[in-house]
């Protein structure tokens, strides 16, 4: 029952965007791997890494776009949870290095040496176990965004005021990460990883694996938001965000979908730090600046806020020019240019990238009603 | 008028009239930064009646829809529901929507991105829990109540139309039809013609009359033809209290409304 939704779910332009993805699953393993380097069309492990980063920003984006496009909860702090994601995938990485550090200590990583510290704190115990640090990707960020949730959407409070207090949270958060007696490495981060599940980071086949999942993952977020937002639940998302109060008077808890889909999105956000962690190697507290989280809203906006598969888009399209403008003569003009394109794509694009394309499926209507006729 | 009310709830004990009525307000207060918006206003309906309320801007109306609907508290006095054993002062929108009392708002808002037919599909009574609304599949019962409420309400052929694409009077319906579908006890209708043609308002009239034979209603209007039309008891307010209770000739007749009405 529940898969037969999930095909129906599935428009035109998201079974074009699964196929991409699964075609990417399939098509860069061979390239990566079995095309040989001196091939024009072997693909380096940079540009592996580098594409399985647009995939978990993508993610990222993705998450976004489901509390902002549906619902109207403008976070500016989503990065808090992709880099929570990330530190609990860290920490487990930091512990599988084990006499492999530069103090070469069994068990303490090597900051915790060097800052003299004799035990290993409470909150890094069972990091050394791959199920249990995945269990606290998952949890600690969905335990965090669910109890500021449910203060913040109980006491009502919306718009910019609810923007402002999650950036706060990822201030906050930021100013603790940086401290070093804070626990996770001060502003250096997490770093200097060896292996996962006892293959080297390093290696082709698991930079290829970590791509595959990032993919997946991608097209498992999509299949899981899509399937939420085409649910009479995504309906009554969608009337949140237009008309909050009347939502209300017709007997809708606002305030419980609002902290059911705020936790959800906080989750896959987690799971793309998770993800994002092991292909660029270092997690540290720059990730939770209030920048990168209004970077992400900028993604969603350039791809298009509401339609799941624009803020992909935009995610892997944004970030694509940012690798291209950071690198060579451009660099200086990276963050013109980023400004640049929010201010055309607020003013002529409201629809974002996705807009410019032909809709041919309706998109909101998945229900049995008559067909339109036209008005006598 | 007036005193004759007054001298009415001396008579007959707050607590019997309150264990007859669908909805008993009785000395209620509320006032915002010192402006008395609601004073002393004592109104009470018996099931299946329908009422309307008349009165000058500023009378009060939409601040005692507000105190019904939880949206505002009272400073004092008793709002209960269903003869008494409920009392709405200490419950919130959500949980008072579902005891069984919809409103409809004084500019029509309707869900605009949504459809006519997911409006109504929204409204229609059932769990409103986020899993019961997760897992929710379109069956052909919610179907046929859907077409059935938007035949009543004269929009069958909008069903995929986009309600904000909708006209000002057709939206006005859709969400007439939208408390239609939530079934509830007690109908608050704030004033549902503003803005429509005459013929528009008089089949809204048409519609409220026809829902009033199955429903509790109160509404709220400025329009005399359209209350006229309706043909019900008819209770005036003035300065946050009731000035004045009957038919609407005996309303309009007495001299402290036109006074109001007219100015001294």
């Amino acid at each position: 029952m529940i898969t037969r939704r999930l095909i129906e779910a599935a428009d035109n332009r998201g079974s074009i965007f699964l196929a991409l993805l699964a075609a990417a699953i399939v098509i860069v393993p061979i390239l990566h791997l079995a095309v040989p380097p001196t091939s024009a069309f072997h693909l380096g492990t940079s540009a592996v890494a580098l594409w399985g980063k647009y995939l978990c920003y993508a993610l990222l984006a993705l998450s976004l776009d489901l509390v902002w496009g549906y619902c109207g909860i403008l976070s500016l702090g989503h990065g808090a949870f992709f880099a929570l994601g990330g530190y609990a995938m860290g920490m487990y990485l930091m512990r599988q290095i084990g006499t492999r550090g530069v103090y070469a200590h069994p068990i303490l990583p090597d900051f915790m040496v060097f800052l003299n510290w004799k035990e290993l704190p409470w909150f890094w115990y069972g990091f050394d176990m791959f199920w249990f640090a995945m269990l606290m990707v998952l949890l600690v960020p969905g335990l965090l965004a669910f109890v500021f949730g449910w203060f913040a959407f109980r006491s009502r409070v919306t718009g910019v005021y609810l923007s402002i207090i999650t950036q706060a949270l990822t201030y906050a958060l930021m100013l603790g990460f940086f401290r070093n007696n804070f626990g996770f490495g001060g502003n250096n981060g997490l770093t200097d990883f060896k292996d996962i599940l006892g293959f080297s980071v390093q290696s082709p086949y698991t930079r290829t694996v970590l791509f595959m999942l990032s993919a997946f993952a991608l097209a498992l977020g999509y299949i899981i938001a899509r399937w939420v937002v085409t649910s009479k639940a995504g309906k009554v998302l969608i009337a949140v965000r237009d008309a909050e109060s009347r939502t209300r008077f017709m007997g809708y808890r606002v305030e419980n979908y609002k902290t059911f889909v705020f936790t959800l999105s906080a989750c896959m956000a987690a799971v793309a730090g998770a993800l994002y962690v092991p292909q660029v190697g270092i997690i540290n507290p720059s990730e939770f600046t209030p920048a990168n989280s209004i970077e992400m809203v900028i993604w969603v906006a350039v791809g298009g806020r509401g339609t799941l598969v624009g803020a992909a888009l935009g995610a892997i399209i944004v970030n694509f020019a940012k690798s291209t403008f950071t690198t060579g003569f451009l660099a200086p003009y990276w963050l013109f240019a980023l400004g640049g394109l929010f201010v055309v794509v607020t003013i002529f694009l409201p629809k974002g990238i996705l807009g410019l394309l032909p809709q041919k499926s309706e998109d909101t209507s998945s229900s049995g009603a008559p067909a339109a006729q036209p008005a006598e | 008028m007036a005193m004759q009310e007054r001298i009415d709830l001396g008579v007959a004990k707050p607590h019997d009239i309150a264990a007859a009525s669908l909805l008993y307000l009785n000395g209620v207060h509320v006032s915002f930064d010192g402006f008395r918006a609601i004073n002393n206003l004592s109104l009470w309906l018996a099931p299946g009646e329908m009422r309307a309320i008349i009165g000058p801007n500023g009378a009060g109306k939409t601040t005692m829809m507000d105190i019904i609907t939880g949206k505002t508290r009272p400073d004092e006095g008793d709002v209960l529901f269903d003869n008494g054993s409920i009392d709405l002062t200490t419950k919130d929108e959500a949980a008072i929507a579902s005891l069984g009392i919809g409103r409809k708002f004084q500019k029509p808002t309707v869900f605009e991105e949504h459809t006519a037919w997911d409006n109504v599909l929204l409204a229609l009574k059932m769990k409103r829990t986020v899993l019961a609304n997760l897992v929710w599949r379109s069956n052909s019962a919610d179907s046929d109540r859907i077409e059935e409420i938007l035949k009543t309400i004269g929009l069958s052929q909008y069903g995929k139309r986009q309600a904000g694409s909708l006209s000002h009077g057709q939206k006005q319906w859709l969400e007439i039809g939208m408390l239609i579908a939530q079934d509830p006890k007690l109908l608050l209708v704030d004033e549902p013609v503003a803005g429509m043609t005459d013929a528009e308002t008089m089949t809204t009239a048409d519609l409220l009359r026809e829902i009033a034979q199955s429903h509790t209603v109160v509404v709220v209007e400025h329009d005399m033809e359209f209350v006229r039309r309706l043909g019900v008891k008819v209770t005036c307010l003035h300065e946050g209290s009731v000035l004045a209770e009957g038919s609407l000739d005996d309303v309009s007749n007495n001299e402290r409304v036109i006074e109001v009405y007219l100015g001294r």
